[in-house]
C-alpha cells in the first residue's frame, strides 16, 4: 500500500535516491504560521490554497467562556486567521464549530482520504494514516516548502509491518494496543520506517480506534503509520462534507479497493503481537516505551544489565517520584487529563463516559473533546451530563494539557493520568509527571484518585 | 542556508538516549521569535537552568571545557517526538552545527538539512567510543568534514559516514531548497494536469467558509 501511495505522487527523480513528492492535503494550525511569514518576506505566494485547510487548536484555551488574557498566545492564533484570509485558505477559527485538533477535523470533515499524500507541521499527522492515505509530519521549513511548491523532497522510508491478531480482552482498547506495540520495538524501533499495522486485530476497529493507533506511531519513532482502507474507513468517510460525493465518490471507491497492500508484498521488517498478551496499560517513566500491564509493579534498574538502559530508567524513576517495586496500582494522581489527538474522539468520550457514570473524581478532571462537532455531539449523547454529574470539567476543544502550549499545564511535581501521547519531561508543564492510558483508564483514576485498573470497575 | 562544509570544534557528549525535543526546548518557548536575542538559552533550557534561573552544574554543557561546544555527541533517537524545528533553531543558536548520534528523530534529522546543520549517523559503538574521548578529555575537539564524509576523532580516528548526495551538495552550497524546486514548475505542473485526471476526486469541493 505505501509503494502505490509513493508511486502516485512522484513528481521527479532528483539525486541520491530523493523524489519530488507532490502533496495532495496540506493541514495548518497556529503553530505553523512563521512558515507564512518566511513565505511572504521572500515574496512567494501559496501554490495551492484549495489543498490547504487551516485550524487553532495549539494556542487556543480551553476554559468554557474565558476570552485569553495571553497576548502572545492570542497573537499566535490572530496571525493564523490573517495568513489565511490573505491566501485564501479553508480556515476553521475560533466560533466556528467545525474548529477542533487538526488530526481531529482533517477525518471529520472529509478531508482525509485513502490513496492521498497528507503533510501537516505536527508529528502526529500519522493520525491520518488510519484511512489509508500517506500522511506524515513535517518541520517549520518544510511547511514553507509545501506552501510554496506543493511538494517535498523526500527519500522513501524503509517499511515495517505490525500484525496484531485475535479479540482484545474486556477492558483493552487502542490506547493500549499501541503503548503495547511501543513498548515492544521501542521509541526508536519505527525510526526511518512507515509502519503499516495489519492483522485482525486492527480489521475489527472503529475508525476512531485506528486513529488512536496510528497517532501514535512517531512515539515508536515513525513519521509515518497506515492502515488498509475497508468497508469501515468507506463508511465513516461517507457523506463527510469535503469528501467526495456523487460520481466523483465511486471512482475514488473504486481506485481505494485497490490500494490494500497485495498478499505477497515484502516489508523491510515485520513485527507480530497476540491481542491476548495485551492488559490494560501505563507508563511509568519519561519515554512512551516505558508501558507495563496495570497490574506490574514499577521496574526496579538494578536488574537491568545494560548500563545506558539502568542510568536513564533511574533518571525517569527519580524525575516521576516513583521507588522500584511499587505496585502501579498504588500510585496516586493529583489530575486527570482526557483529550488530546490520540484520545478525544466520540468513542474515547464514551468509554471514559461508562466508567465516570454514577461515581464521583476525587481530583480535578477535565475533558477536552477533540473538535465543537465532537463537543456537540457527545452533549446530544447527554455525555457532558454524565461528566459533570461526576465532578468532571467539561471543556472547550483544543490540544490543551497535552502539549501546554496555550498555558493549560499541570504544576511542578503534579502527577497526572493522561490520555495523551507524550510522557516526556516536562511535556504536560515545567516538572509535572505524566502516565499514558487509555480514556476509561484515566476515568477510573479519576475515581479513586490512583492509578487504577479499569477491569476492578467492571469495565 | 549557511553553508556546511567543514568544522572542527569542541564537541559535548549527551549520553542519554531518547532525548526528545520537547527537552532540547520546552513548549512554553515556541512562540517566541527566534531572532530574539535570549533564544539560545531556551536550549535544553528546564536540563539547564534551576527554578530560580541558576545554571544546574551537574548539566554537561554547564561544565567549562564544553561551553562553547559547536558538535553534540549523542545517543539513540535523538530529537525524537515533536516535529518543533525550534530544537534545530535553538542548538544553532547556540552555535552547534552538527549532531552525531547513532539514530536520529526522522524529523529532527530533516529539519537539521533545512538549517545548515549536518547530522551525522555513525554506528553506536562509534559514537560510544567519541562519548567516552569526550568524557575522558573534557573539551577535545572533533572534525566534522561533509566534502570527505568523515569525522575526525579526539584520538585521530577517522570514521567514515554516509549522506545522501541530494543533501550533501545542498549543504555544501547552502542553496535554497524552494528556489531549487521552482525550478521544477514545469513537472509539478504537468504532474498536477495528469493527477486531476487519475484521482479528480483527490480535490475536495470549495468548502463554505
Amino acid at each position: 500500500m505505501f509503494e502505490k501511495i509513493w508511486a502516485r505522487h512522484v513528481v521527479a527523480e532528483g539525486p541520491g535516491g530523493h523524489v519530488l513528492l507532490y502533496v495532495d492535503r496540506h493541514l495548518l494550525h497556529e503553530g505553523t504560521t512563521a512558515a507564512f511569514g518566511r513565505l511572504t518576506r521572500s515574496g512567494r505566494s501559496v501554490r495551492r490554497a484549495d489543498l490547504s485547510f487551516a485550524t487553532a487548536d495549539h494556542y487556543v484555551l480551553t476554559s468554557p467562556g474565558l476570552p485569553t488574557t495571553d497576548a502572545e498566545a492570542r497573537g499566535m492564533v490572530e496571525s493564523l486567521g490573517r495568513h489565511t484570509a490573505e491566501h485564501r485558505i479553508l480556515y476553521f477559527g475560533v466560533g466556528d464549530p467545525r474548529r477542533g485538533i487538526v488530526h481531529i477535523i482533517g477525518p471529520e470533515q472529509g478531508l482525509t482520504l485513502p490513496g492521498i499524500t497528507l503533510v501537516c507541521g505536527d508529528s502526529h499527522t500519522a493520525t491520518h494514516g488510519a484511512f489509508g492515505a500517506l500522511a506524515f509530519g513535517i518541520g517549520s521549513s518544510e511547511v514553507e516548502h509545501v506552501l510554496a511548491t506543493q511538494t517535498l523532497w523526500q527519500k522513501k522510508p524503509l517499511t515495517m509491518r505490525i500484525t496484531v491478531d485475535g479479540p482484545l480482552a474486556p477492558g483493552v482498547t487502542a490506547k493500549d494496543v499501541i503503548l503495547a506495540i511501543i513498548a515492544k520495538i521501542g521509541a526508536g524501533g519505527g525510526v526511518r520506517h512507515a509502519i503499516e499495522y495489519a492483522g485482525s486485530t486492527i480489521r475489527a476497529m472503529s475508525m476512531d480506534e485506528r486513529m488512536t493507533v496510528c497517532n501514535m506511531s512517531i512515539e515508536a519513532g515513525a513519521r509515518a503509520g497506515m492502515i488498509a482502507p475497508d468497508e469501515t474507513t468507506f463508511a465513516y468517510l461517507e457523506g463527510r462534507p469535503l469528501a467526495p460525493s456523487g460520481e466523483a465518490w465511486r471512482q475514488a471507491l473504486a481506485g481505494w479497493k485497490a490500494l490494500p497492500s497485495d498478499a505477497g508484498a515484502a516489508f523491510d521488517r515485520e513485527v507480530h503481537l497476540a491481542a491476548s498478551e495485551i492488559a490494560p496499560t501505563v507508563t511509568w517513566g519519561t519515554s512512551p516505551q516505558d508501558a507495563l500491564p496495570i497490574t506490574a509493579r514499577v521496574p526496579d534498574p538494578a536488574a537491568v544489565a545494560d548500563p545506558g538502559r539502568r542510568e536513564s530508567m533511574a533518571r525517569a524513576l527519580a524525575y516521576m517520584g516513583l521507588s522500584p517495586g511499587t505496585p502501579l496500582s498504588d500510585i496516586p494522581v493529583n489530575r486527570v487529563f482526557i483529550g488530546s489527538c490520540t484520545n478525544s474522539r466520540l468513542d474515547d468520550l464514551r468509554a471514559a463516559a461508562r466508567i465516570a457514570k454514577g461515581r464521583r473524581a476525587v481530583v480535578p478532571a477535565w475533558i477536552v473533546p477533540g473538535s465543537g462537532l465532537i463537543k456537540r455531539a457527545a452533549e446530544a449523547e447527554g455525555l457532558d451530563r454524565v461528566f459533570v454529574d461526576a465532578g468532571f470539567e467539561w471543556r472547550e476543544a483544543g490540544c490543551s494539557m497535552c502539549v501546554g502550549m496555550n498555558g493549560e499545564t499541570a504544576g511542578p511535581g503534579e502527577r497526572v493520568a493522561s490520555t495523551s501521547n507524550r510522557n516526556f519531561e516536562g511535556r504536560q508543564g515545567k516538572g509535572a509527571r505524566t502516565h499514558l492510558m487509555s480514556p476509561a483508564m484515566a476515568a477510573a483514576a479519576a475515581v479513586t484518585g490512583r492509578l487504577t485498573d479499569v477491569r476492578t470497575l467492571g469495565a | 542556508m549557511e553553508p556546511f562544509t567543514r568544522v572542527t570544534a569542541v564537541a559535548v557528549p549527551i549520553d542519554l538516549p531518547n532525548v526528545d525535543t520537547d527537552r532540547v526546548i520546552p513548549a512554553r518557548f515556541l512562540r517566541k521569535d527566534r531572532s530574539v536575542p535570549e533564544y539560545s538559552s531556551f536550549l535544553f533550557h528546564d536540563v539547564r537552568f534551576g527554578a530560580d534561573g541558576a545554571e544546574r552544574p551537574e548539566f554537561v554543557l554547564n561544565q567549562a571545557p564544553y561551553r562553547g561546544a559547536r558538535i553534540v555527541v549523542a545517543a539513540e533517537n535523538f530529537g525524537c517526538g515533536s516535529s518543533r524545528e525550534a530544537a534545530v533553531w535553538a542548538l544553532a543558536a547556540y552555535g552547534i552545527r552538527s549532531v552525531i548520534a547513532p539514530s536520529l528523530g526522522d524529523i529532527f534529522h530533516q529539519n537539521c538539512f533545512k538549517n545548515g546543520s549536518l547530522p551525522v549517523i555513525l554506528p553506536a559503538d562509534v559514537v560510544a567510543g567519541l562519548r567516552r574521548q569526550l568524557h575522558d578529555r573534557p573539551g577535545a575537539t572533533l572534525t566534522v568534514d561533509l566534502e570527505t564524509q568523515t569525522v575526525t576523532a579526539p584520538d585521530g580516528a577517522r570514521h567514515r559516514f554516509e549522506v545522501d548526495a541530494f543533501r550533501k551538495e545542498m549543504l555544501l552550497t547552502g542553496r535554497d531548497e524552494i528556489e531549487l524546486t521552482l525550478g521544477f514548475e514545469a513537472q509539478i505542473r504537468e504532474f498536477e494536469a495528469r493527477h486531476a485526471k487519475e484521482m479528480a476526486w483527490a480535490v475536495p469541493p470549495r468548502a463554505s467558509t
